[in-house]
């Protein structure tokens, strides 16, 4: 063992017990072991990484650090892989995943509530937040509405990274979105594990920022690998096999958040002020409507409105024509989830079940609003039915 | 890997006559005369260690890997204190890839002698292969064929002239005659002259290379009847020959938005049918059966038209209806 190689792992030198902590993880084992070598206790190492192989013998990374630890023995070692003959580009995709991987471990303290859910639904079991920057998927539970951590998960995202823009870009995409379908084994070729689940990307921020491309979905991985590089994929989440499997439990086709941010962030007390001002702000849209005060309720549209197809002044003349043949209008908000908008400040993501009646009209139906926050006020930018 | 050196520790009086002739015919390459003087021997002297030992080398030498492993083996049992029994079982082990096996052999060589060069030398080796085969599990790669040719060192000689000859010039040279070998590797008689204890390096070609294993993917012609239909259907789509594209879709076709056939089929038409040349290509194709009549196909697309250029990841789940693949269900992915 020689000094470059201890360099790099004691950058990455853990606390004992961050081990201990997931222990029956596949991933804690390997920090473990990392950490062995980190302290060069070689045989330790050794003895943990074949323990682990012996239940994963695909997990790459353990490979490629069984390699270096034996061949610690024959010559020192550098860096990270030291197959003299390995092809670059394989050695440092494990590279990258051994630093994605260790650095998880560490930076995974605190994990809190996110920044990006301020209110589920109480059909919301769970919710996912994926930090692209961090290789990890966050999954929460539906406490009171709140998220509460239950667990993270080591994932690949696109070749290139995030913030997709484009077909074919390899990138994967920063925005609220929510599960639409689940593919299964019989549906899927091996590349994509045992289970997908599709989602709605582009959305109605995407579609009306022009981003295209489509197919994203969170998937599993090839059975000749237990895990695949952290950027890898062509915007698709991946996960392992298992981990996937155990997410798949809890996931709720068409209503569970997955929402996809470069950097992850947690709540505090602006966002709960926020929170606050902006139930406020949509029981007064509410109200307005149902009191038929037109003027009003459409003051609570910005002025870039858009369905998608209808500006602001054309849906201002149609409701006013609407709401000028109705006597009475009640209306009723429940299941209303609130998601704050990764990649763009002061924008959320509203959906609710709208039970609408009026003299002449009897409807129900889930809708969904984006909601801007502009000079402390927030307003509508987008209104539609939630799919 | 190291196979040769001489034992320095292991005094006994010169060897026999008819030993040094054995070793003599053996360095000539003779092997089955030199076999046949050493079995002569082993007759009246059957716990002859030197004798034992050189008729594994021989063996060895010949490829009769079972019966030297044997004598090998017997050998650690009667002399546990030798270290060249056991280095060069290590060396057996390790042409045959059973790396823990010579790992474990040439740690107890040096347990006996924990300053025996050539089986640290090996053991390096031995730790770089099994470090090898790690990395080609980690990296996907196949180098069966080059990871059986290992460079560890037989010891060729138990008893030679005795350390004594350190001293002596011209004895070093006699011992080191290996040099004179047939065929074989690079010798290095220089150093052996300098340094007595140096190991003769002599290359040792794989005895038993490991089969290649390769992967096929099951029953060819279910496959290549899909993959045929996959690929006649991108040529549809290049041709912009909508006709042949649309019945390369089964009657029950899921269409992606739960649109009706026609409409879907409708805005097929006008996608493809334009003046403005399409190229579909695809690749890395897998086939993944699911019954007789039904499978799964994954590719990777790439579509070039006009100035849209686009390459993605597509599922088709096929279904075979009066003897043709259909596509059922069309996806696309990241």
């Amino acid at each position: 063992m020689k000094y470059s190689y201890l360099f790099f792992l004691g950058l990455l030198s853990l606390p004992s017990h961050a081990a201990e902590l997931n222990s029956r993880d596949m991933e804690a084992l390997l920090v473990k072991s990392l950490n062995s070598v980190g302290n060069n206790r070689l045989d330790v190492a050794l003895d943990e990484v074949d323990t682990l192989l012996k239940t994963y013998p695909n997990f790459k990374l353990a490979q490629m650090l069984k390699g270096d630890l034996l061949m610690a023995r024959a010559k020192p070692l550098n860096d990270f892989g030291n197959d003299p003959d390995g092809p670059t580009d394989k050695m440092n995709d494990l590279r990258d995943e051994a630093k994605a991987r260790l650095q998880r471990v560490q930076q995974q303290t605190n994990i809190t509530s996110p920044k990006f859910i301020w209110q589920l639904n109480p059909e919301q079991k769970h919710a996912i937040v994926v930090d692209t920057s961090k290789s990890t998927l966050y999954l929460y539970e539906n406490v009171n509405g709140q998220a509460r951590y239950v667990e993270n998960f080591y994932i690949s995202v696109g070749k290139k990274g995030s913030d997709k823009n484009s077909e074919g870009d390899q990138k994967t995409p920063l925005g609220v979105y929510f599960v639409n379908a689940h593919l299964t084994k019989n549906q899927l070729t091996d590349f994509y594990g045992s289970d997908a689940y599709p989602i709605n990307y582009p959305n109605e921020w995407d579609s009306r920022q022009g981003r295209n491309g489509h197919g994203i979905w969170l998937h599993g991985t090839p059975s000749d690998t237990y895990s695949r590089p952290p950027l890898a994929s062509n915007g698709c989440v991946v996960l392992s096999n298992n981990d996937l499997s155990e997410l798949g439990k809890v996931v709720q086709v068409g209503s569970t958040p997955v929402i996809i941010t470069n950097h992850m962030d947690w709540i505090d007390d602006d966002d709960k002020a926020d929170h606050k001002a902006l139930l406020d702000e949509i029981e007064k849209w509410r109200s307005d409507w149902a009191g038929l005060n037109t003027d009003s309720y459409l003051t609570h549209y910005a002025s870039d409105f858009s369905t998608g197809n209808t500006d602001l002044n054309a849906w201002s003349a149609q409701k006013r024509l609407v709401n000028s043949g109705k006597s009475w209008i009640k209306l009723g908000l429940s299941d209303v989830s609130i998601f704050p908008y990764p990649s763009q400040p002061n924008l959320v993501v509203v959906n609710f079940e709208q039970d609408y009646s009026s003299n002449n009209l009897v409807n129900r139906m889930k809708k969904r609003q984006y909601w801007i926050k502009r000079d402390n006020r927030w307003q509508i930018v987008y209104e539609g039915a939630a799919s | 890997m190291l196979l040769g050196a001489l034992l320095l520790c292991f005094s006994l009086n010169s060897s026999a006559a008819e030993i040094q002739e054995a070793n003599k015919l053996y360095k000539q390459g003779q092997y089955s005369q030199a076999l046949s003087k050493i079995d002569a021997f082993l007759i009246h002297q059957p716990k002859d260690a030197e004798a034992r030992f050189l008729k594994g080398v021989i063996l060895t030498e010949q490829g009769q890997t079972d019966d030297a492993i044997r004598i090998y083996t017997a050998l650690t049992e009667d002399h546990p204190e030798l270290p060249e029994p056991y280095n060069n079982l290590a060396v057996i082990y390790a042409s045959q890839g059973q790396y823990d096996k010579a790992k474990v052999a040439l740690e107890k060589a040096i347990r006996t002698h924990p300053s025996y060069s050539t089986a640290h030398e090996n053991l390096g080796d031995i730790y770089a292969k099994m470090a090898s085969q790690a990395y080609d599990k980690a990296l996907q790669l196949d180098r069966s064929n080059a990871s059986s040719k290992t460079k560890l060192a037989l010891v060729k000689d138990l008893f030679t002239p005795t350390t004594k000859a350190t001293s002596s010039t011209k004895a070093q040279v006699t011992s080191t005659s290996t040099t004179a070998l047939p065929a074989a590797a690079p010798a290095i008689p220089t150093v052996a002259v300098a340094e007595a204890v140096k190991p003769v390096t002599l290359k040792t070609e794989p005895i038993a290379s490991k089969p290649v294993v390769i992967q096929t993917s099951e029953s060819a012609s279910p496959n290549e009847d899909i993959l045929k239909a996959v690929h006649n259907w991108a040529n549809a789509w290049s041709s912009r020959n909508v006709n042949k594209y649309l019945s390369m879709y089964a009657k029950d076709f899921k269409t992606p938005n739960n649109e009706a056939r026609s409409v879907w089929e409708q805005q097929r038409q006008e996608r493809i049918d334009k003046p403005q040349p399409i190229t579909v290509s695809i690749s890395h194709a897998s086939v993944k059966m699911i019954d007789d009549n039904h499978a799964i196909v994954s590719f990777i697309q790439s579509y070039h038209s006009g100035s849209l250029k686009s390459t993605t990841r597509k599922t088709l789940e096929m279904s075979k209806a009066n003897g043709a693949w259909l596509i059922q269900a069309e996806r696309t992915s990241s």
